[in-house]
């Protein structure tokens, strides 16, 4: 029984990451229609510049705040650097630019700062406050911080006008151009928001995976599998994706069928889900006019 | 265009005929030219080229988008190395077999592929791509596969004494199994099946409402395309002599996507220009980066990466986009 | 141009030409051995998953380099040509055909991978080109019997942990051991390694084998499996990132197994630091090298060189990358070889030599360690001696162990 609880609140901690990395991507996808696989290095990315301040001696909660900042310039920039130069090209060809940027920054990464593990400390307090061991008080965090920031993008996009902006840009840029809305400002701005959301994800996994260039490859994969067992138009779903695909990875390596084969009976079922739902478990099912 | 009538086409059509051959003949004599390091390379280019055109089928010709056509290059790659080490079937029966398997392996695959649509399809792909090396060492395959130890095969010598190098009568292989796949890919596309496939990708409603039956075109794309793909992953293990699961990473599919995209979606010539690109290209980045010293000896894939992103940019529709606006261009200088 | 098959018929010659000449002969010397310069060549995965190993690669780049300006081996400057293979064996097949096709290198040092160097060793030994000092730990390089050509360098896996298994043995009969491996053929050795000492008993003393993906984010799924099966013992087969991991959750769930931790991942300053030097207290390894940021060696003379050299030609590398040490302690092992050979630089006398190293120490191993190798014995190092983690550094005791 010990066994178990742990194991599904250990599932709920990385599910957090998993469904913040969810949530960058939907961001992407909802703006443009397109999945960003260079989300994960960009978080790493971010990582690392938070990991570098807090060296430097800035306060953790300063170098986390300015880090998202930071991500969220950065991210709007290379929208409007490199991007929008593939405006109406073919998809796959933005595609091959994502994985371009993917190898690209990694590898950078790797020279910068070395592939040794870096420790990257925790906010939060380190003592098992929780009792038993069942939870680590960073793992806590991670979850709260994540629910905190879904509330706050739920209400940026439900109740200030920018957000709504942003809503109207994605869903139909024809009509938002015609009320005034500067579409490429909001895709520009929608990149920042990802951008910055993949570097509270890093944050908050470096402390539990540790940092290294490769930090995020795995985690970028479970996030994908979130965003579409949730639905990838939908930033709750996507949420409740992370955290469903966190806890049914560790109960199949555990009870399933052992650790070695867990990763591809987990990305199974995430396909025999979305055969059955296609649009995933909460996305909005399409319905296209002729 | 509008002076090409319909006289000038049996020229057009015989200057068709004549380049292929001249491709052909110099495809077979380049071996007898280069050395066994550069054959090897060439076959490795064909191989290519076979895996592109199974995921151009597949991806540019119906729209069908996967990321994780390594998969069934390393199935068509470990069914021919099991019955030649295993089951010691001869070669030459081993790969077209391969073949067979990665078709029903990709229909089978087709089947839930239906209900996904565009992206949806593109990321269970990839997380097929992701799961494929975990596949290949599962123990209880084991007896089979070599599990985490991979496979060696002998590489074969050319037969009935023919006076050819290892490398080279390898190298002929390759492209005898390519030459048809070809042909017949060139023959599909531009049949009333190919037709109905290009339809399926670019208006699926008309196509269905048209009676084309969409569900058993696009299941069937899949296996053909597997085949494809996996006859190329077939020739690749015999033409390397090892399989094992650190051959078919995650990149090699996206090195595969690389290569449609590159050559040109859904056009055929394009594949080559792909799989020149995928063999050639990481060894340019690895040599450049020699140039700027030790240190960036360290960042092949910075280098990869940024030629990539650039010739997207120069030919976002990859090399056939670019060919198609170059003969464009030449044709408006000659009215001027 | 001369084509290979007329340089190895040369070689050929050449060697029958030893059979009946004693010492020094006039043998043909390899191809990219010329009056100032020995070609060699080796792969390295630069780019893709593995590239965390390409400072391997770098290092001895760099070392040749110290030795090519202090004059070189016997004259000669050594050439190294390092490609890129990805960690792909096709590419790595492509790669080694073109070092030894197209830039005639004499042969391949210290290339890296079980599966790159399984997919090369049948050309490699049909060419007769040496394949010297593989960087794996898999026991299948030192068969010199089928393999002539092809010669390990690191103490097997396999070895490492019978040594782990008889230690268990002898001191712990009735424990309880679970394990952590990485899902490759790394972790999978460690298993064999275990199987062969307790044979029929294996069943009864591993009570739990977890596996992980490198592609997977964390571990700490498996440790709470490993501890709720009742283990008391751990053997961690895993690399520095996922073996940090471990021993950092082991001790937060408030297990505490007696641990032994694969000499890949022993490095105090980038695994047990990350994980908590006061977590690691009282593990266990087998070491054959000399720790950098283990205080045991501060003012150690081998250390210091290893310092003086990273300064002058590593700035800006990491000194806490175990990497780093062992590519250096392979290049000082490849130098001596050619040091050996003297002007006699056909491929059989460097195979030869290699086959004869006697006693050589190499200053960042063990003190007391000797590499031997003879025609029977393709394996250089093996000896290990098993060190207990203190809470700052591994403390030898015992014997070094002959495997």
């Amino acid at each position: 029984m010990f066994a178990l609880t742990h194991q599904l609140l250990s599932g709920l901690a990385m599910g957090s990451i998993y469904a913040c990395v969810a949530l960058a991507i939907v961001m992407i996808y909802q703006a443009t229609r397109l999945v960003n696989f260079a989300q994960g290095e960009m978080a790493m990315l971010s990582t690392y510049l938070a990991w570098a301040m807090i060296q430097a001696g800035v306060p953790y909660w300063a170098a986390f705040f300015l880090t998202v900042a930071i991500s969220f310039v950065v991210g709007a920039a290379i929208e409007r650097l490199v991007i929008r130069r593939f405006d109406g090209a073919p998809v796959l060809t933005v595609v091959i630019v994502f994985i371009g940027l993917l190898v690209i920054i990694n590898s950078v990464a790797g020279w910068l700062f070395t592939y040794e593990i870096q420790t990257f400390d925790s906010p939060f307090p380190d003592t098992a406050r929780f009792g038993a061991g069942y939870i680590s008080p960073h793992e806590m965090g991670a979850i709260g911080v994540t629910l905190v920031m879904l509330a706050l993008i739920y209400a940026f996009f439900r109740f200030t006008p920018l957000g709504l902006a942003m809503r109207a840009a994605a869903q139909n840029p024809v009509s938002a151009r015609l009320v005034g809305i500067s579409v490429g400002r909001m895709l520009a701005i929608g990149w920042g928001l990802a951008a910055a959301v993949g570097a509270v994800a890093g944050m908050m996994a470096a402390p539990i995976v540790y940092l290294d260039p490769n930090m995020m490859g795995g985690i970028l994969l479970y996030g994908f599998a979130a965003a579409l067992l949730g639905g990838i138009d939908n930033p709750w779903g996507a949420a409740a994706g992370g955290f469903l695909v966190g806890v049914l990875e560790n109960l199949a390596g555990a009870y399933l069928v052992g650790s070695e084969i867990k990763l591809s009976v987990a990305l199974a079922i995430i396909v025999g889900v979305l055969v059955a739902k296609p649009s995933g478990l909460f996305g909005r099912v399409v319905v296209t006019r002729v | 265009m509008s002076l090409a009538s319909a006289a000038a086409m049996p020229i057009e059509m015989r200057a068709r005929w004549f380049a292929i051959a001249v491709v052909l003949v110099a495809a077979v004599a380049l071996p007898f030219v280069t050395s066994g390091y550069q054959t090897f390379q060439l076959s490795q280019v064909v191989v290519y080229a076979v895996a592109l055109l199974g995921l151009n089928l597949l991806t540019g010709v119906n729209g069908q988008i996967s990321l994780g056509h390594g998969a069934f290059f390393a199935i068509g790659g470990y069914a021919a190395a099991i019955l030649i080490v295993k089951l010691h079937v001869p070669y030459a029966f081993a790969i077209p077999i391969a073949g067979v398997v990665c078709f029903v392996a990709g229909f089978l695959f087709g089947l839930p592929a239906l209900r996904l649509g565009g992206l949806y399809l593109a990321l269970a792909t990839f997380a097929l791509a992701m799961a494929t090396p975990q596949l290949l060492k599962f123990k209880a395959f084991d007896a089979y596969t070599g599990g985490v130890q991979g496979l060696l095969l002998t590489k074969p010598q050319a037969p009935l004494g023919l006076p050819l190098t290892r490398d080279q009568w390898l190298y002929l292989l390759c492209l005898a199994f390519a030459a048809p796949l070809f042909w017949a890919a060139s023959n599909l596309v531009h049949s009333r099946i190919g037709r109905a496939l290009i339809a399926i990708r670019d208006h699926p409603i008309a196509a269905e409402t048209m009676g084309v039956d969409a569900a058993l075109y696009k299941t069937t794309t899949f296996g053909v395309s597997a085949a494809y793909t996996g006859v190329a992953g077939a020739l690749m293990s015999l033409i390397v002599g090892f399989v094992s699961p650190d051959s078919f990473g995650l990149f090699l599919s996206l090195s595969f996507v690389v290569g449609i995209v590159v050559g040109g979606l859904a056009s055929i010539p394009g594949v080559v220009v792909g799989a020149v690109f995928i063999e050639f290209i990481p060894n340019i980045a690895d040599s450049i980066a020699d140039v700027f010293g030790e240190s960036a000896k360290a960042m092949p894939w910075a280098i990869y990466g940024l030629l990539l992103i650039l010739i997207m940019y120069a030919a976002p529709s990859g090399a056939a986009g670019a060919g198609r606006k170059l003969v464009a261009a030449v044709a408006r200088l000659r009215r001027a | 141009m001369i084509s290979r098959r007329a340089i190895l018929k040369a070689g050929g010659a050449g060697a029958a030409a030893l059979a009946m000449r004693p010492w020094p002969s006039l043998a043909a010397n390899a191809p990219g051995v010329t009056d100032t310069e020995i070609k060699i060549g080796q792969t390295m995965p630069y780019s893709g998953p593995a590239s965390a190993y390409g400072v391997i690669g770098r290092t001895e780049a760099a070392y040749f380099k110290m030795i090519n300006e202090q004059g070189g081996v016997n004259g000669r400057k050594i050439n190294l040509i390092s490609l890129d293979d990805g960690y792909s064996p096709p590419k790595t097949v492509e790669q080694i055909r073109r070092l030894v096709e197209q830039e005639q290198v004499a042969f391949t040092f210290n290339t890296l991978g079980t599966a790159p160097n399984s997919a090369i060793r049948d050309y490699l030994n049909e060419n007769k080109v040496p394949q010297l000092f593989v960087s794996t730990g898999a026991s299948k390089f030192g068969d010199y019997k089928h393999y002539p050509w092809t010669m390990g360098y690191n103490p097997s896996y396999q070895t490492e942990a019978r040594i782990y298994a008889k230690h268990i043995q002898s001191t712990k009969p009735n424990a309880k051991i679970g394990v952590l491996y990485q899902n490759d053929d790394f972790g999978k050795d460690y298993l064999i390694g275990l199987k062969d000492v307790f044979g029929d008993k294996y069943g009864a003393m591993v009570v739990k084998e977890a596996s992980y993906e490198t592609s997977e984010p964390t571990v700490d799924s498996q440790i709470i499996d490993l501890q709720s099966s009742g283990a008391d013992t751990f053997l961690i087969a895993a690399t520095p990132k996922f073996a940090a991991q471990a021993l950092r959750k082991a001790y937060d769930v408030g297990w505490k197994p007696l641990e032994y931790l694969t000499n890949v991942s022993y490095s105090v300053g980038a695994v047990l630091k990350p994980a908590g030097l006061e977590k690691c207290v009282g593990a266990l390894t087998g070491a054959y090298g000399k720790e950098p940021t283990d205080p045991t060696w501060k003012d150690d003379p081998g250390i210091a060189g290893w310092r003086e050299f990273m300064n002058k030609y590593m700035a800006g590398a990491s000194q806490t990358d175990n990497n780093i040490v062992y590519g250096y302690g392979a290049a000082i092992t490849m130098v001596q070889v050619l040091k050996q050979c003297g002007a006699d630089l056909s491929r059989e006398r460097i195979m030869k030599e290699a086959a004869n190293l006697k006693d050589f120490e190499v200053p960042v191993l063990l003190p007391g360690m000797k590499l031997n190798t003879s025609p029977t014995n393709y394996n250089p190092i093996r000896q290990m001696q098993l060190a207990k983690f203190d809470g700052q550094s591994w403390v030898l005791f015992g014997d070094l162990i002959q495997a």
